[in-house]
């Protein structure tokens, strides 16, 4: 097509070269400015503590913000998928503390690890495949299904171990929570890897394409031609393995598996990953946004505790983030919609 | 092009006997339907009369429940929207079926995404995608770039997106749900100039829309659909345009026999 028949050229605006780098810019802030103002803010909050406590900037302590949020911040890969693809997964505590315990009933039993570890993430694939299939193929609202899954893992957990918890004592499992490689912990090591692996991933293959597909139109997803339950099913089976993987470290970390491991967790979870970016609408967020998310969350419970603020309060302070990043989640959509 | 044994082009598309029916709902009642190569056929009737089912069992988001479709000289049945483009049917949708999270890039080829091998993984053809939707963005007579957020676009820009989607896979059908109904009439001059570009470039073009005039304007042939059957057929050439407006009108709302034209 060349010449006079142009056509589409009359439907553009005829828009100064100006307004057109300010677009441009205003598109790639919308991408980038949460996580330059978290890291910013992390950064604030990193100096406000050295100089507050003569602890805080210690390879130790440091160290210990890594193990503090490792358990957390692998999960959140998986939940930061889903919400990315639209979904949300409650159940992941409950998945955690299913697959420790199977793992910790299983090693006491002299199953080898690696069949016992196996047997673990097959617990999280299986309660993904459930949440995944229950939402994309009888469309039940994610939060209904993940709050109604959460309950039946974690009484499974209950019912099956008679509420018992299980004392590990095989040295393998043990090393993962206390061994280091070049005095690196090995549980911050898998955090790390995790989030490399998938932020590498996200944008280069057909998962992370559909994921946020999927999340910001689920619909058009469907008319193109992308099978949209499947992928769905995929986000919630990723999450799910995620959580088992969690749930091992938990029990490696702790020493016991117990059925009420990782109650609540739900809470770090999610303030990370909204804390990140993510939007509960889903369609947009990182995962490098979510890790440093992570780590804000991390440095002020390590804040707390190192000024001396009293441990009842660290849930308060957390909800309050955690409706801050909500808020801030909904300002930043009005925003963009009036543009 | 295949000939059949009187002589005449085989159609594109033949549709013999198509029923559609939800629950004890008849939403298609054996409908038959040709359209040619290069051919452009409008599809007008009533909300209600079976329009969007037609066009959603042509663009493979479900199966008739009984009939043949038969496209480019084979018995076809697409069980998703997948089949239907990869037979050569594109569809444009009312409301474009964008995700406004993607860029122009990915949504150009949502769902058909170029994938490149490297070592074990197959992994998507990012800079390949990029290039090729500038290309075919460009070939509409935009420089809207591939980069752009769709959430971000104008309109008439989103508009194209998704006609650049349809086109980047050489469509030998294309099918267009209103397509006009969020354009000013400035851009749907553009729009049905493109349409009748298209149909010299031999795209057989199916045209759903309220608008008489859009239909006049770029259709060889009109059909009206009234109670999910073909109620008659037009063209709208062969009358002055206010009689052919009437006709479609009669037969849409079934107030009069109409002869045929």
């Amino acid at each position: 097509m060349s010449g006079a028949a142009r056509p589409g050229q009359a439907m553009l605006p005829e828009r100064p070269a100006p307004r057109r780098l300010a677009t441009a810019w205003a598109s790639a802030r919308q991408r980038q400015d949460s996580a330059l103002g978290l890291l910013a803010m992390l950064l604030l909050l990193g100096v406000v503590l050295t100089v507050a406590s003569p602890y805080f900037l210690t390879t130790t302590n440091l160290l210990n913000i890594g193990r503090g949020i490792a358990i957390v911040g692998i999960v959140a890969v998986g939940e930061t998928i889903v919400i990315i693809s639209g979904g949300f997964d409650l159940s992941v505590g409950s998945t955690m503390a299913a697959a420790g315990m199977a793992a910790g009933y299983l090693v006491t039993q002299d199953v080898p690890i690696g069949v016992a570890f196996a047997v673990a993430l097959a617990v999280g694939l299986v309660v993904g495949l459930v949440n995944g299939a229950i939402i994309s193929r009888a469309r039940i609202n994610p939060l209904i299904a993940t709050l109604a899954t959460l309950a039946i893992v974690r009484g499974l957990s209950y019912v099956i171990s008679g509420g018992k918890e299980i004392v590990v004592q095989n040295e393998a499992f043990l090393a993962l929570g206390t061994g280091d490689l070049l005095g690196i912990p090995y549980i911050v090591i898998v955090l790390v890897a995790t989030f490399l692996v998938f932020a590498w991933a996200m944008p280069r293959t057909s998962f992370g394409r559909y994921a946020y597909a999927i999340g910001s139109s689920a619909r058009a997803a469907q008319r193109a031609g992308v099978p949209v339950a499947r992928w769905q099913i995929a986000f919630y089976s990723t999450c799910g393995v995620l959580a088992s993987v969690a749930g091992l470290v938990f029990v490696a970390r702790t020493g016991n598996a117990q059925p009420s491991a990782a109650l609540g967790i739900e809470l770090d979870v999610i303030t990370a990953v909204i804390l990140g970016g993510t939007s509960l609408n889903g369609g947009r967020g990182r995962l490098s946004g979510t890790f440093i998310g992570l780590l804000l969350l991390g440095v002020v419970n390590n804040g707390l505790v190192l000024v001396g603020v009293p441990a009842f309060w660290q849930q308060v302070v957390k909800g309050a983030i955690l409706l801050l990043a909500v808020l801030y989640d909904e300002l930043r959509r009005h925003r963009a919609d009036e543009a | 092009m295949t000939l059949d044994p009187t002589g005449t082009p085989a159609p594109l598309l033949e549709l013999a006997g198509v029923s559609k029916s939800f629950g004890p709902v008849v939403a298609l009642d054996r409908v038959d339907l040709r359209i040619g190569a290069a051919e452009a056929v409008g599809l007008i009737g009533d909300n209600g009369a079976g329009k969007s089912t037609l066009v959603k069992i042509l663009s493979g988001l479900f199966p008739p429940s009984t009939g043949s479709i038969r496209f480019d000289g084979a018995d076809v049945s697409f069980s998703t929207p997948l089949d239907a483009r990869a037979a050569g049917i594109e569809m444009i949708y009312q409301d474009l079926a964008l995700c406004g999270d993607l860029d122009v890039a990915a949504n150009v080829f949502l769902g058909r995404e170029r994938k490149r091998a490297y070592g074990p993984f197959r992994l998507l053809d990012r800079s390949g995608m990029r290039e090729a939707a500038r290309a075919v963005m460009r070939d509409l007579g935009t420089d809207v770039g591939p980069d752009r957020l769709v959430a971000a676009l104008s309109g008439g820009e989103r508009q194209l997106v998704a006609v650049a989607r349809a086109l980047q896979f050489q469509p030998r059908l294309l099918l267009l749900d209103e397509p006009t109904a969020a354009l000013s009439s400035e851009k749907i001059r553009v729009l049905l100039r493109l349409i009748e570009q298209l149909k010299a470039r031999g795209v057989s073009i199916l045209l759903i829309s309220h608008r008489f005039t859009d239909i006049l304007h770029v259709c060889d042939r009109v059909v009206v659909v009234r109670q999910g059957r073909i109620a008659g057929e037009l063209a709208p050439h062969a009358l002055p345009p206010e009689r052919t407006m009437a006709a479609m009108h009669a037969l849409m709302t079934g107030d009069q026999l109409v002869p045929s034209a």
